[in-house]
């Protein structure tokens, strides 16, 4: 699952989006490449979601361009996995842990080819690497969220995927599976995968991430967490509109 | 009961009971996993002034009845959407208001076209008098849904479980889901001359119900609810026949009693480790 890959880079210029009249987000300018770790910051309705289901490819950006690796996002699906909020799937779903890990194999599948030696290979190396073995039987709505997350996260990983989208990944979950998730994600780094995830919690944003895209329906600052978090401008944003939604964490 | 097999009536009447039981089972797991029992219950009353208008203006056939409610189904879902976006009123009050103006439109149409049978067999339904050309018709209908599902079942159980992961994966969800919804049309269609547009909710929606407390995989789910709709439907023919009952109630009383017997083995097995 090594991957060296520290020159696939995102590069996003003048995107922008609409939700019909209403301007969503605009003038976002920025470049990221694998191995590092982006929280995308900012008040509620600033665009983190929409930013990251532009991404995802379930928006298409009116102006700019999103291009990964040169070339433009929608020719690389396979490359990119985007991860929901976790109570975002259907409740008393019949589908086990396994299941939902090897979805991530469709997009090598498509509809009608076989699922594989490969395939089976591939999901359960991601149910190994995410310390699923002894759950992996389980249905998928017997879980904790955490271990919800760290499933989408091995389906991520049976994809091949190099980036990985994540919205509020750390929402819902106990004090422990947070620990666990902020080491699995720095160790999707090292091993060569690009995290893109919109976060609330400001506290740990140095800690978890290694940059920070702020937003407010445009961007307001973008660079190595450390900085972008002591910036003014960046102080009024992200505390004078919502400043209960930040909680400490960590 | 060996009398039974020796009468073609009820030869053909068993034939097509495990024809439609199959196929609306099997359909009926993709109907549980949708979660939408309470949608599918507002298309089949839909369908029934489409099939009632093409009966006045043409002569009720097979292929117009058919084309009738399709065109009706399609009729009442675009409205559905017009209208609650125009009014803002929730889309499950437009179409409930809807389906049942258009069931009534039904009613007073098949009262209009004469006997009173014909309106009894729409909304009762009528297995014992199914022809030749309905019984093809619900075999070849049932032969495409049962295909389509299980080849596309990859990409339709993703769908079910996240639509915006399916898109995200590739996954051409809008295709999918107005296949899935001419499917379940068709299966209705051809439901509705067995047991009518009522009971016929019973069999699209009731074996998967069945079956889901003992499966915890798609994989196991839509053969068995097939298996089971087959063999529930059958029993509740051959509870018919024995108690002079009309067939699509017993059929449908079956279902719904097999399945309040699934729910308390259920309870009462010990649950696997």
């Amino acid at each position: 699952m090594s991957h060296s890959h520290e020159h696939h880079q995102l590069d996003l210029s003048d995107v922008a989006f609409s939700y019909g009249p209403k301007l969503a987000l605009s003038e976002v300018n920025f470049s990221i490449h694998c191995g590092q770790r982006l929280a995308l910051l900012g008040p509620n309705g600033a665009g983190k979601s929409t930013l990251i289901r532009l991404l995802a490819g379930l928006l298409k950006n009116e102006t700019g361009s999103i291009n990964w690796r040169e070339n433009p996002i929608s020719k690389a699906r396979r490359e990119i996995a985007y991860l929901p909020q976790v109570d975002q799937h259907q409740r008393h779903f019949p589908l086990r842990v396994r299941d939902v890990v090897a979805m991530g194999r469709y997009p090598h599948l498509g509809h009608f080819r076989r699922f594989g030696k490969i395939d089976q290979e591939k999901t359960e190396e991601a149910i190994a690497t995410m310390n699923l073995g002894e759950i992996a039987h389980r249905q998928i709505d017997q879980l904790s969220g955490g271990q919800q997350q760290r499933t989408y996260i091995a389906r991520a990983l049976a994809q091949e995927a190099h980036v990985l989208l994540l919205d509020e990944p750390f929402n819902g979950l106990d004090i422990e599976s947070r620990c666990h998730l902020s080491d699995s994600l720095i160790d999707l780094t090292k091993s060569g995968h690009l995290i893109i995830a919109s976060h609330h919690q400001l506290e740990s944003v140095t800690e978890i991430f290694t940059h920070a895209l702020v937003l407010d329906q445009k961007q307001v600052a973008f660079g190595p967490a450390a900085e972008v978090m002591v910036s003014d401008a960046v102080k009024t944003t992200l505390h004078s509109c919502h400043p209960h939604q930040h909680e400490r964490v960590l | 009961m060996s009398e039974f097999f020796e009468i073609p009536i009820y030869q053909r009447a068993l034939l097509a009971t495990l024809i439609i039981g199959f196929v609306n089972g099997y359909t009926s797991a993709f109907v549980l996993l949708h979660r939408s029992p309470l949608k599918l219950t507002a298309l089949s009353h839909s369908l029934l002034p489409g099939v009632a208008i093409a009966a006045w203006i043409f002569t009720l056939g097979v292929f117009s009845a058919f084309f009738g409610a399709v065109i009706a189904a399609i009729a009442i879902g675009i409205l559905t959407v017009l209208l609650s976006r125009v009014t803002k009123i929730s889309d499950d009050t437009v179409l409930a208001v809807l389906y049942t103006g258009a069931f009534a439109v039904g009613i007073m149409v098949l009262q209009k076209l004469g006997s009173n049978q014909d309106l009894e067999n729409w909304l009762l339904g009528n297995i014992l008098g199914l022809a030749d050309l309905d019984l093809w018709m619900s075999f070849g209908v049932g032969l495409i849904a049962v295909t389509m599902l299980s080849l596309f079942r990859r990409s339709v159980v993703i769908n079910l479980f996240d639509p915006e992961v399916a898109a995200s994966l590739g996954i051409r969800t809008r295709l999918l889901d107005y296949a899935s919804f001419a499917i379940l049309i068709l299966v209705l269609v051809t439901t509705l001359q067995a047991v009518g547009c009522i009971l016929a909710i019973g069999m699209i929606v009731t074996p998967a119900a069945i079956v889901r407390p003992y499966v915890s995989t798609p994989e196991a789910l839509f053969p068995l609810s097939g298996l089971v709709g087959a063999s529930g439907s059958a029993l509740g023919l051959f509870l018919s026949i024995q108690f002079g009952q009309p067939a699509g109630a017993s059929i449908a009383a079956t279902l719904a009693g097999l399945f309040i017997l699934s729910v308390i083995v259920r309870v009462i097995l010990p649950k696997r480790a």
